[in-house]
């Protein structure tokens, strides 16, 4: 396999990894929301965020695969996981590879997850908020196609995506946390909203 | 502060009379001197003597010592015991007063309940202020253990076993999902037991006197005695001292109208002339609250304001008590005003049906027992609201209920 | 001959009424009118004990539990 192939390769299923991974931060949102997509029963959200997470995480693997075989710039196994002491790029990549590092925390105790108890897997959970923003930057940062236009309306995309469902999660949070015995007392008039508000 | 009478039911025996604190010099003058060393003993004779617990569940003593003693040796870790005076029940003053009175039989019982269950750690839960029981454990020089006193927040479930425990762990005072119960994993994660104070009274007098002498007050079936706190309209609160089986006709002037609360705010509304037969059981006894309720004042808005605030003590965690507890008080404020009532009686009960039982404590239930019992007792003063009319007279709030904002 | 029997335990302090469990164990259920899970409290048959496990794994907040008694 050629150099230019796999730095083909390499461009591509970065790209990929870019809309799978914000696919997933979505579906996880939409679960943290209790929202059902059109067509799926419930677990169907739950079951596509991990399947599709899953899938991601393939892509990447060939992502690194393809990177690391390049004999064209020097990219060891190690930068893959050790950040920042790579030849090639140190700070880009080195923030791809924190990224990384975010992810396999997150993925790893996700299969653990029915052992590790919930507070413990929500805690590392939470790492992903970290993973996906530093793995943008890295894709901007090093990307070759950067300046391309289809690459900049990708990226817009994805993060207004990423943005406006963080936004809602926020915003349902604080919501939720306003629903102490006191509020729902202090309604007595209008009817009291139900779980699903 | 509250006075104990000279309204002698019984021989005295947690509550001595002059209502004065007995410092350790009195105490041990009293009562004589307590003898640790014999576990195995103390464990025989409480399970002889009958005594149940006066936390308001009334499980047997014996059973609960005997199962954190067990669950000591099976997981290898020293038991933890708190001794529950938290007393987060607004109408009961019975422990505030018995650790007032007489602390020393408190930390004695508290001493030997350790002895007994093999515990390393020991803890005295109370609201805030009572600054006089550093004082008391200060004069105390033979306790096997250092009891730590913890101050809980003032809340309704603070004293609920789990949320005790979880706060002493240094968590919130919120009640835990209890699989494993708290005998089995309770303070940082110790098999402990949470036992009422006035438990732990009666468990130093039985260590010294024995179990025939418990018995000698009360029934055969029902053992002992009880602290009541005794609510009567235009007298000082009071908390006595009453055997099992009186009939609490003769520790309230009933009349032939009116009703009785018994038990506390998760306890049972029953009408006077009932109540007057009834004997002290452990069935109603609760949190050992006996709350006259005069035929002049409405049982129903009584009952509301109670209901706003066990609505508004919910811990909001569990899902049914945080939807159904606000929505039945709010209903249950409707049917104590005179109007048509529409559904809200149908409203209330199907909402009662979907909080029993579905949360990590029993709030919910005991709200719903006293949402039945006032339903029930107070029929015929619903029909009357629902023909627009109230038979009370006064609008003077009776039952004490914290930062009542109606 | 003794039988071990599987019921459905739900840690309601975790519970956050996603409803996952009544799409799973429809025979075993239901919701409230609030979303929250209401249980029978019957043990679960031998022939449902793999769809309970996935229930139990599948639920957002790990509030359904099994307990095998």
């Amino acid at each position: 396999m050629s150099s230019e192939t796999l730095w083909y390769a390499n461009r591509a299923t970065g790209a990929v990894c870019l809309v799978l991974f914000t696919v997933v931060v979505l579906l996880g949102i939409a679960v943290r929301l209790r929202g059902r997509l059109p067509g799926l029963p419930r677990f169907g959200t739950v079951t596509l965020h991990r399947t599709l997470s899953l899938s991601a995480t393939a892509f990447l693997t060939l992502h690194i695969a393809a990177a690391v075989i390049d004999g064209y710039v020097d990219i060891t196994l190690l930068d893959a996981v050790v950040p920042f002491v790579s030849d090639y790029q140190p700070l880009w990549l080195g923030l791809g590879t924190v990224a990384l590092d975010l992810m396999l925390a997150v993925l790893i105790t996700s299969l653990l997850r029915a052992r590790l108890g919930h507070r413990t897997w929500r805690a590392v959970h939470w790492l992903a908020y970290a993973s996906w923003p530093i793995a943008l930057v890295h894709g901007i940062g090093i990307g070759t196609d950067t300046g391309a236009d289809w690459m900049t309306w990708l990226t817009v995309s994805c993060v207004a995506a990423v943005l406006a469902a963080f936004g809602i999660r926020t915003a349902h949070a604080v919501r939720a946390s306003h629903r102490t015995p006191t509020a729902l007392l202090r309604t007595p008039e209008r009817p009291l909203e139900g779980a699903r508000s | 502060m509250t006075a104990t009478y000279t309204d002698i039911f019984m021989p005295p025996r947690l509550l001595a009379p002059g209502g004065a604190p007995a410092d350790f010099a009195t105490h041990e003058r009293r009562y004589g001197p307590v003898s640790y060393g014999n576990p195995a003993q103390l464990l025989e004779t409480v399970g002889q003597s009958g005594l149940t617990g006066r936390g308001g569940a009334a499980f047997a003593t014996y059973r609960k010592l005997v199962s954190v003693a067990d669950a000591g040796r099976r997981t290898g870790r020293a038991p933890v015991i708190v001794a529950n005076g938290a007393e987060g029940e607004p109408a009961s003053h019975k422990d505030k007063t018995l650790l007032q009175l007489s602390p020393h039989l408190v930390l004695d019982g508290l001493q030997l309940a350790a002895e007994a269950v093999g515990a390393g750690e020991a803890y005295l839960a109370v609201e805030a202020g009572a600054s006089y029981l550093e004082a008391a454990l200060a004069e105390r020089r033979r306790d096997p253990l250092t009891v730590k006193v913890v101050r809980v927040p003032k809340r309704f479930l603070s004293g609920q076993s789990s949320a005790l425990t979880s706060y002493v762990s240094g968590g919130a005072a919120l009640p835990q999902h209890q699989r494993p119960p708290v005998r089995e994993r309770g303070v940082n994660r110790a098999p402990t037991l949470v036992q009422n104070v006035e438990t732990l009274a009666h468990l130093a007098l039985i260590a010294r006197y024995g179990a025939d002498w418990f018995r000698a007050a009360g029934t055969p079936s029902e053992p002992g005695s009880a602290l009541c706190t005794v609510h009567v309209p235009g007298r000082e609160v009071r908390v006595v001292e009453a055997p099992f089986g009186m009939q609490i006709g003769r520790l309230l002037p009933l009349g032939p109208t009116g009703a009785v609360l018994i038990g506390g705010y998760h306890g049972t509304w029953l009408p006077a002339s009932e109540a007057a037969q009834l004997p002290l059981t452990t069935t109603y006894l609760g949190a050992g609250v006996l709350a006259m309720l005069p035929a002049d004042h409405c049982g129903l808005a009584e009952t509301a304001r109670v209901l706003r605030y066990l609505a508004l003590e919910s811990a909001g965690q569990c899902g049914p008590c945080l939807n159904g507890l606000p929505r039945i008080a709010a209903a249950f404020q409707a049917l104590a005003t005179p109007g048509p009532q529409g559904t809200t009686r149908t409203d209330i009960a199907r909402w009662s049906g979907l909080v029993e039982g579905r949360g990590a404590c029993h709030h919910p239930d005991g709200t719903v027992r006293l949402v039945r019992s006032a339903l029930t007792t107070f029929a015929p003063e619903l029909d009357a609201h629902a023909r627009g009319f109230c038979t009370a007279t006064t609008q003077t709030p009776l039952l004490p209920v914290p930062n009542d904002r109606t | 001959m003794t039988h071990e029997t599987t019921t459905i335990d739900i840690d309601w302090t975790a519970c956050q009424a996603h409803g996952l469990c009544a799409e799973l164990l429809p025979e075993h259920i239901t919701l409230d009118e609030w979303g929250y899970p209401l249980i029978d409290g019957a043990p679960i048959p031998t022939r449902t004990t793999k769809r309970a496990r996935r229930a139990a794994a599948d639920c957002p907040v790990l509030a359904l539990k099994l307990r095998v008694g």
